[in-house]
């Protein structure tokens, strides 16, 4: 009766905090499970996916653990058979041996094909052209260069929705990862290497993204905010900061590499031309002359 | 560059001074208690007079049973280091929202963590591993000694010469605030000028090379100095998953000695190994330290896995199941763990086959990990379950490794890694894996084999209680973490944005941890009121559980050659078919050859620390000066000729016979 | 020493047959270990590897090395192991002078050896190309200065070995330890063929 009494406060309790987790989850955002793109989104399916087929093995072993310890338990007066010298069968290990390796092989099918599909640097089918935005990690925030567009943005990334947005990516500090869950996985900025990603929004909406990879003290500021607009409000926001926001001059570029934290938006018209590619070649070689300006300005 | 370098060749104590003692009270305060404790050992030694016994007995012993048990007391104590840095990385997360900053600055916070993971992993988690192989291997493979007593007793003293680095980096300069991987460029100098990266390259430089040494023994240990009789097949499971795991040591830590070099290059002699620029290449490092990091990962679990089958066999008081499988599942482990480290950086942006292939060779490795869990459900099934703490451990652990296992295979599958690498839900998978996976395997064994040492059993009612509050603590303090990394929150952060709402979820993960100090009380309290019990209700003979390996045909205490006959082996489970038939072993004794103490194992150990301390500060004097006490440590004794002595059959004879009149030795 | 003749005291036949095995497992030991030395030789390899073409503007292997010079040293230490084998045979036939001079003459030639590669070393350094230079130039004096201090580290060896064979003679223990020292020996040169042929033909062939 003590036992049965005991059993049942364990699971008034977990009931409870099952019951407050699940009010605390319905009201907050998970972006994860929540996705808002079409990389996202597939990812999200994937992640599905794969946990049913891994449920396909876990559920037996829990359910099959439970009936064990219940059964065969010295003082179950119920107790099992005991048959001590039971080592081995070949059936029964075949069976282990072969089923997940079946159900691996069906998950392994899936994650070649995924891994193609989903490869970052592939583009989103559309008939739409794709936004470039070149995305460089600063000790400690994000520059966002749009090339075609001749401006930049410090922890800030706007695009229309439904359009592709196409980022080439670099560090010019330690190693960081361009991470904006909402919408799509994460891919390493390297400092002197280029990383590729694409991703889409389906909405009008903000988002937020960060690094997920330590880069020094300032990390836990390297938050951006991403805002997907419509297609006309987007222009209004290009041509605004093109004729009212400073110009990223060699020199602003100079004082944005510094560190510094918690960093606020920032709006840029102009960026210095080749600004992105000089970024990455500084680090690749050390005699060219179309990078020399931005070496001698770091004293690398 | 160059200048630098002249100026600390001409500085007698190279960048050392008083500057570097610690300031800010949290680091003073933790400074002063670790300073304490080896103070307060040294004062109470000298207080009972027993600085003679200590060092005869203890610190130059060559008996892998006394090595095993200062390896897990030095685990247990850097346990509770670890753990008190794990209190202030959740105290940090849980406060450190919006306006306000937390406890902790940012480098002391990232600090605190890159000690917690190096010191969990290797002090701690090796340390507990090292131990229990120590003391248990050559008992179940019937041999009087390891293969190389002093190489052994060498590698404990360098593992020991290391965790003294780690934790001097407490009292003077700062830690490695990189993670536990120090991944460059932000290992570099040009982003880590400090000492920190430094403390931990030498402090994981010469705590490595210990391992490797003790890799070796245990090897060839296995493989030359087992019983006549116990063919490998009919070896204790445990053994082969410790051959396993020593043979992965063997091929996996020369690379993270190479690592750890190159690195230590980059800083001090201004090389381009890994630097941003100057044709280094960064993500070579990661190559390295992950071709070395994922076959850690199966060092430390696969001894882990070798204690949950004695103790599911012990426990259910029946035959291991699926032995045969048991073997070559160990081994395909072994195998595939060496072609797998790829998906520690999928997100670099490798071509989608490389990733695919990295990502389906790490699922792969579910398939024999999966057979084990089968077998060892298998074990219990048709058994008689003896519900006691050991088996407790082995429960939980199949149901945590399940649940982080799947959490594993989803993230072996590169594009949804893409999502959830270094989250919160990465944090949440790898402790679930190491944290079942290895520390209860050893909180299981340390239960089920310390009656086998003391004499007397653990209390259980105690047991139990730690037992369920640690349970309670890490599933309250992981399952939160797996919401947050859906939510999208990084590993490493030491503040986030109220806005975001992941306080909720941190102050839960902060609770959990609250009761896994609970536990951990529990446990220290049950060690004491089982030594208070000692003699009462806990008092056991030489077979408490009856086991059915070798060990525990042994008396206890066991006496330092073991077997005063050694034991004829033709099955498995010896011992257990041993007890079946009642034999009287009337061989003669025989002349039994001991290794001799020495201290030069841990003189050429001080050599390193002296080393390590001196090349972390660049004093090149004392760099020169440690190189020579462990070159001179060395030399002097390969002269020795006489490491061993001969205990005559005459004194085993009369030393078994006192035993068997009940008379102590 | 003594042979097992019949009459013999059974125990001490054991006892030798016990000697016999433990030598062997130290010497199996120490093939672990070069195993171990192998892995790192093979790490450092492939880092060379990775980084062979980082020049960064300094130097590549084609304008820097010079294949007449490795040559010698390589033939340096062939000649060097060749002599060490001899000093291997003459300790097995319990010869102890002629154990002593094949072993020096072993030393004479890993010091040419030594000194060889560090005068090159000095040269490159001297002319601005250090480790410091580039990825590619502090791969290749890693690699190839880890194996000059394991050449060093045997040349100490060697020397410890001499006095200990000189002052207690060709027991059964200076001759596992020759048996081992010579091991570390031959392996040091065959890493060095790899270092020959990766590093330097390789190096001075692709330009």
């Amino acid at each position: 009766m003590r036992i049965k009494k005991k059993w049942l406060v364990v699971s008034v309790m977990l009931a409870a905090l099952v019951s407050a987790a699940g009010v605390y989850l319905s009201r907050v955002n998970i972006p994860l499970l929540e996705p808002k793109g079409p990389i996202a989104d597939k990812e999200f399916r994937l992640l599905l996916i794969i946990t049913g087929a891994m449920l396909v093995v876990v559920i037996p072993v829990f359910l099959l653990l439970a009936y064990v310890v219940w059964r065969y338990r010295e003082d179950n007066p119920k107790h099992g058979q005991y048959v001590p010298d039971w080592d081995h069968s070949r059936w029964l290990e075949g069976l282990w041996w072969v089923i997940p390796t079946i159900l691996i092989l069906i998950v392994s099918i899936i994650t070649w094909n995924a891994s193609y599909a989903l490869n970052p640097y592939r583009p989103i089918l559309t008939n739409k052209k794709a936004l470039v935005v070149q995305a460089v990690s600063l000790d400690w925030k994000w520059l966002f260069i749009y090339p075609a567009q001749h401006i930049a943005s410090l922890n800030l990334v706007e695009f229309p929705l439904k359009t592709p947005v196409h980022f080439y990516l670099t560090s010019d500090a330690p190693m960081n990862s361009f991470w904006l869950p909402q919408l799509s996985g994460q891919i390493y900025t390297m400092a002197g290497m280029q990383t590729q990603l694409y991703l889409a929004s389906d909405i009008i909406g903000n988002f937020t993204g960060r690094s997920a990879n330590l880069s020094g003290v300032g990390f836990a500021g390297m938050q951006f905010s991403a805002r997907s607009v419509s297609v006309a409000s987007f222009a209004s926001w290009v041509n605004q900061i093109r004729h009212h926001s400073p110009r990223l001059s060699l020199s602003v570029y100079r004082s944005l590499e510094k560190p510094s934290t918690y960093v606020p938006f920032k709006e840029y018209s102009n960026p210095a031309k080749g600004l992105f590619n000089d970024i990455i070649a500084k680090y690749m070689t050390p005699n060219r002359d179309h990078n020399i300006r931005l070496i001698e300005g770091i004293g690398l | 560059m160059s200048h630098s370098l002249i100026s600390t060749f001409g500085g007698f104590l190279g960048r050392l001074s008083l500057k570097w003692l610690p300031h800010d009270p949290i680091t003073a305060s933790g400074a002063i208690m670790l300073a304490a404790v080896p103070i307060a050992v040294a004062l109470f030694i000298t207080y009972t007079k027993r600085w003679k016994w200590i060092y005869r007995e203890w610190l130059t012993t060559q008996d892998p049973k006394r090595i095993g048990i200062m390896y897990i007391i030095i685990a247990i104590l850097m346990g509770l280091r670890g753990l008190a840095d794990v209190i202030m990385v959740r105290t940090q997360q849980a406060v450190s929202v919006g306006s306000n900053h937390g406890i902790l600055s940012a480098s002391h916070f990232q600090q605190v963590i890159s000690a917690h993971g190096t010191i969990m992993i290797f002090f701690v988690a090796m340390g507990l591993m090292f131990g229990i192989i120590n003391l248990i291997v050559p008992l179940q493979i019937g041999a009087r000694d390891v293969a190389f007593p002093f190489l052994n007793a060498t590698g404990f003293w360098l593992f020991f010469a290391g965790m003294a680095l780690i934790n001097i980096s407490l009292l003077i300069g700062d830690f490695s605030a990189t993670g536990w991987l120090a991944y460059p460029p932000l290992s570099e100098l040009k982003y880590s000028p400090t000492v920190g990266v430094d403390y931990w390259i030498w402090s994981l430089e010469i705590a490595g090379i210990g391992s490797l040494l003790a890799g070796i023994n245990f090897v060839v240990t296995i493989l030359k100095k087992r019983v006549k009789g116990m063919k490998l097949m009919k070896m204790p499971l445990f053994c082969w998953s410790v051959l396993g795991s020593m043979s992965l040591v063997i091929f996996a830590f020369p690379i993270l000695t190479v690592t750890l070099t190159l690195l230590a290059l980059d800083r001090t002699l201004g090389m381009h190994f890994f630097t941003s620029g100057h044709g280094g290449n960064m993500m070579m490092y990661v190559n390295l330290i992950w071709a070395w990091g994922h076959p850690e990962v199966y060092i430390l679990v696969l001894p882990a896995f070798g204690v949950y089958s004695e103790i599911a066999a012990v426990f259910s008081r029946k035959k291991l199941f699926g032995y045969v499988s048991m073997v070559w599942a160990i081994w395909a482990i072994v195998i595939l763990s060496f072609i797998v480290w790829l998906h520690h950086f999928f997100t670099m942006g490798a071509g989608s086959n490389v990733n695919a292939f990295f990502g389906i060779m790490t699922m792969i490795i579910a398939v024999p990990t999966g057979v084990k869990l089968f077998n060892w459900l298998f074990t219990m099934y048709k058994g008689k379950l003896n519900m006691k703490t050991p088996l407790y451990w082995l429960i939980a652990f199949v149901v945590v490794f399940t649940i982080g296992g799947m959490a594993g295979v989803l993230m072996a599958v590169p594009p949804i890694d893409f999502q959830l690498h270094n989250s919160l839900f990465l944090v949440a998978h790898f402790h679930m894996m190491i944290v079942s996976g290895v520390l209860f395997g050893y909180f299981a064994g340390i239960a089920y084999w310390y009656p086998k040492f003391l004499g007397y059993r653990l209390n259980e009612r105690l047991g139990r209680y730690a037992f369920w509050s640690w349970l309670v603590g890490f599933l309250l303090a992981f399952i939160p973490l797996y919401i947050l990394g859906f939510m999208g929150a990084t590993r490493r952060l030491d503040h986030y944005s109220a806005s975001l709402g992941w306080q909720p979820l941190f102050i839960v993960a902060a609770i959990g941890v609250v009761f896994i100090i609970l536990g951990v009380v529990l446990q220290i309290l049950q060690l004491i009121v089982s030594i208070w019990q000692r003699n009462g209700e806990l008092k056991v003979g030489h077979d408490p559980w009856d086991g059915r390996t070798l060990e525990w045909s042994l008396p206890t205490p066991i006496p330092a050659y073991n077997f005063a006959r050694l034991p004829e082996v033709s099955t498995r489970d010896a011992y257990w078919n041993a007890k079946k038939v009642k034999y009287i072993d009337r061989r003669p004794y025989e002349d039994i050859e001991m290794p001799k103490n020495s201290p030069l194992g841990m003189v050429i150990a001080g050599g390193a620390l002296i080393f390590g301390f001196a090349f972390v500060w660049h004093i090149w004097w004392l760099v020169i000066v440690g190189l020579l006490v462990s070159v001179f440590g060395l030399i002097y004794r390969s002269m020795d000729e006489h490491t061993e002595y001969t205990l005559p059959a005459s004194d085993v004879k009369q030393m078994e016979q006192m035993r068997a009149s009940g008379g102590g030795i | 020493m003594s042979e097992i003749s019949p009459g013999l005291d059974l125990a001490k036949a054991d006892q030798l047959i016990e000697r016999h095995e433990k030598d062997a497992t130290t010497v199996f030991g120490f093939w672990v270990y070069l195993m171990t030395d192998c892995v790192l030789f093979a790490s450092l390899f492939a880092t060379f590897a990775v980084l062979r073409n980082n020049t960064f503007g300094g130097p590549s292997g084609a304008t820097l090395f010079s294949l007449p010079y490795a040559l010698a040293e390589t033939l340096a230490l062939l000649t060097s192991s060749f002599t060490c084998g001899l000093a291997l045979l003459a300790a097995q036939a319990k010869r102890k002078t002629q154990t002593l001079v094949w072993f020096m003459i072993t030393f004479g030639l890993g010091l040419t050896f030594l000194v060889l590669e560090l005068s090159e070393f000095h040269k490159f350094v001297a002319m601005g190309d250090s480790w410091r230079r580039s990825g590619f130039l502090s791969a290749y004096f890693t690699l190839v200065g880890t194996h000059g201090l394991h050449i060093t580290i045997g040349l100490l060896w060697m020397v410890v070995m001499m006095l200990f064979i000189y002052k207690r003679g060709l027991n059964r223990l200076s001759l596992k330890r020759i048996r081992m020292l010579s091991m570390f020996w031959h392996f040091l040169d065959v890493v060095w063929i790899f270092i020959f042929t990766i590093v330097y033909l390789f190096g001075a062939l692709h330009a």
